[in-house]
């Protein structure tokens, strides 16, 4: 956006004395087009969720709004608007009013520093990956807050829960980060994509054993972190109310789902820009390549295609696996993720200061561990197709009918 | 304006976008919702019971160490993503038993306190008084 704002000022208005506001205004606008991107995705997260949900339960879900459901997410948006706006007689009311802004803040905030291809981003900040980290903090302190204010046992409970649980998982995210920073020697979100390829054995999560290790940790951090299932105690519903978020309602309980389902979208990014090589296009691989706008839209729909893939993937996950115990939660982040963290870094060290890129063996390590992700890939995929035919064999036999669903109306 | 400026120029204008976004919508939202306040709606949710007591009691220190050994690790990390960040650069520059004995110091020491927590127990969640073990 920086250069973009840049040559629009000497095209139009090279004489223009205060060029700060035409940056400022620059700034504005990348910030909402990326509101209405995150609205959209939310929304639309949402919807496609639920379809997901009710598929996976055997039942319909949503599909009364619009074609097959889809401006489902527009009416519970307006209808929540227009619900009154409660607050506890007891609750502390300056701090249960401005929970939510935190957690909004903390969300949006990350959209600076997202890539959505080359050039494509708000602003590419130098501390980039740090900056992620600190901003998603901001969310923690929203939660505690909401928790804390109103005074309510269920959102004390919840938000104490969410707090252990997201600092907690913090740690393996930030470690398993810091090996990204090792192998791409820059903080900035274009550095780290520019550091890999186009092709799967180029992307960091093949780097070497430890780093897969590290990506699989960080994808199960960035879970816990968004409060998804199977890491979802915080709001889980049988034994917490909805957690912190009890005695919200209307525009403010829509808060903290906006920024849930958006997460879906900040967390699928993230890995895809760290791990699995973001924008990049096969074959393609200097940075100057990029210059013409069709090369950056077809980097744009790779990366989108990558990060949607992941948000299916965390999707099928939460209406699949069951919740963790309190307990269980905090020991596979104390005793497992940590000590494995740790030891990802150590040999993501160890092998990029033993072997470069281009050598023989490293490109030899390289493609071993491609071949083990790709096994992984495969096997997920004929586990997917192996329990969908077992199943319509299954309806048929018990049906008469084949279990058949026009594609347009798979969610 | 440098690039370096504009970044957090950007950082400043989506947060305080993040912040109107909620607010405007708030505000808006007076036109068009009901505010019919009353006592039963005014109480927090307990069951439907009415609720006993306030929540703002003292709660399990667990919560309270956790925080304290996130604190630890979470300042380490900040101070170990500028070393990170050099890592690579040192290797190329053929230094890299130096800055990999530094890292490996730090990381190492980092795991000594993991283990010294861990021993103490207070990673365990479930706690056990002497006279169970």
């Amino acid at each position: 956006m920086w250069k973009l704002t840049q040559e629009f000022i000497h095209k139009f208005i090279p004489a223009f004395e205060h060029a700060w506001l035409a940056y400022i205004a620059g700034a504005l606008v990348a910030a909402l087009a990326l509101l209405a991107f995150a609205s959209l995705f939310a929304g639309l997260a949402s919807y496609v969720e639920r379809r997901i949900a009710g598929r996976i339960m055997s039942r319909v879900g949503p599909n009364r709004v619009g074609p097959q459901g889809l401006f489902q997410f527009v009416a519970d948006g307006l209808k929540l608007v227009m619900k009154e706006d409660l607050v506890p007689a007891g609750a502390d009311p300056i701090l249960f009013r401005i929970a939510p802004y935190f957690v909004f803040a903390g969300m949006f905030g990350t959209f600076v520093v997202l890539p959505f291809g080359a050039h494509l981003v708000a602003a590419d900040l130098d501390v980039g990956i740090f900056y992620l980290m600190a901003i998603t903090s901001f969310v923690v302190l929203g939660i505690m807050l909401g928790g804390w204010s109103s005074n309510s046992k269920w959102s004390l409970f919840g938000g104490l829960r969410s707090a252990a649980q997201i600092i907690s998982y913090e740690i393996p995210a930030g470690i398993a980060l810091l090996s990204v920073a090792i192998f791409a020697g820059t903080l900035s979100t274009q550095g780290i994509i520019n550091a890999q390829g186009g092709l799967p054995w180029d992307w960091f999560a093949f780097h070497s054993p430890f780093s897969l290790v590290a990506f699989v940790i960080y994808f199960i951090a960035a879970l816990a972190e968004g409060n998804r299932t199977p890491f979802d105690l915080p709001e889980a519903e049988s034994e917490l109310v909805a957690g912190y978020c009890t005695e919200y309602s209307g525009f403010r309980f829509v808060v903290f789902f906006f920024a849930e389902w958006a997460n879906l979208w900040i967390m699928s990014a993230i890995s895809v820009l760290c791990f699995l090589g973001g924008w990049k296009i096969p074959f393609v691989n200097a940075p100057e390549a990029y210059s013409g706008w069709l090369w950056i839209l077809l980097g744009f729909v790779i990366f989108s295609v990558k990060t949607l893939a992941l948000v299916t993937v965390v999707m099928q996950l939460r209406w699949t696996l069951p919740r963790f115990r309190l307990d269980q939660m905090m020991n596979l982040c104390w005793k497992y993720l940590i000590p494995g963290a740790f030891a990802a870094l150590l040999g993501t060290m160890t092998v990029m200061a033993l072997f470069s890129w281009d050598s023989p063996a490293g490109i030899a390590i390289r493609f071993c561990t491609f071949l083990v992700g790709a096994l992984v890939v495969l096997y997920y995929i004929w586990r997917i197709v192996a329990n969908y035919r077992a199943d319509s064999a299954n309806y048929k036999k018990l049906t008469g009918q084949s279990m058949w669903y026009p594609p347009w109306r798979l969610p | 304006m440098s690039e370096f400026e504009f970044g957090f120029v950007s950082v400043l204008v989506f947060l305080s976008l993040a912040f109107l976004f909620v607010f405007g919508v708030l505000v808006a939202g007076r036109f068009v919702r009901p505010r019919r306040p009353s006592r039963e709606k005014a109480s927090v949710y307990e069951c439907g019971e009415r609720p006993i007591g306030k929540a703002w009691f003292n709660f399990n220190p667990r919560f309270y160490i956790i925080a304290l050994v996130f604190l630890i690790f979470d300042v380490e990390i900040a101070f170990t993503f500028p070393v990170a960040t050099v890592f690579s650069a040192w290797v190329k520059a053929g230094k890299a038993a130096l800055v990999y004995s530094e890292l490996a110091l730090f990381v190492g020491i980092l795991l000594v306190g993991l283990a010294y927590v861990w021993r103490k127990g207070d990673l365990d969640w479930l706690k056990k008084l002497d006279h169970d073990a």
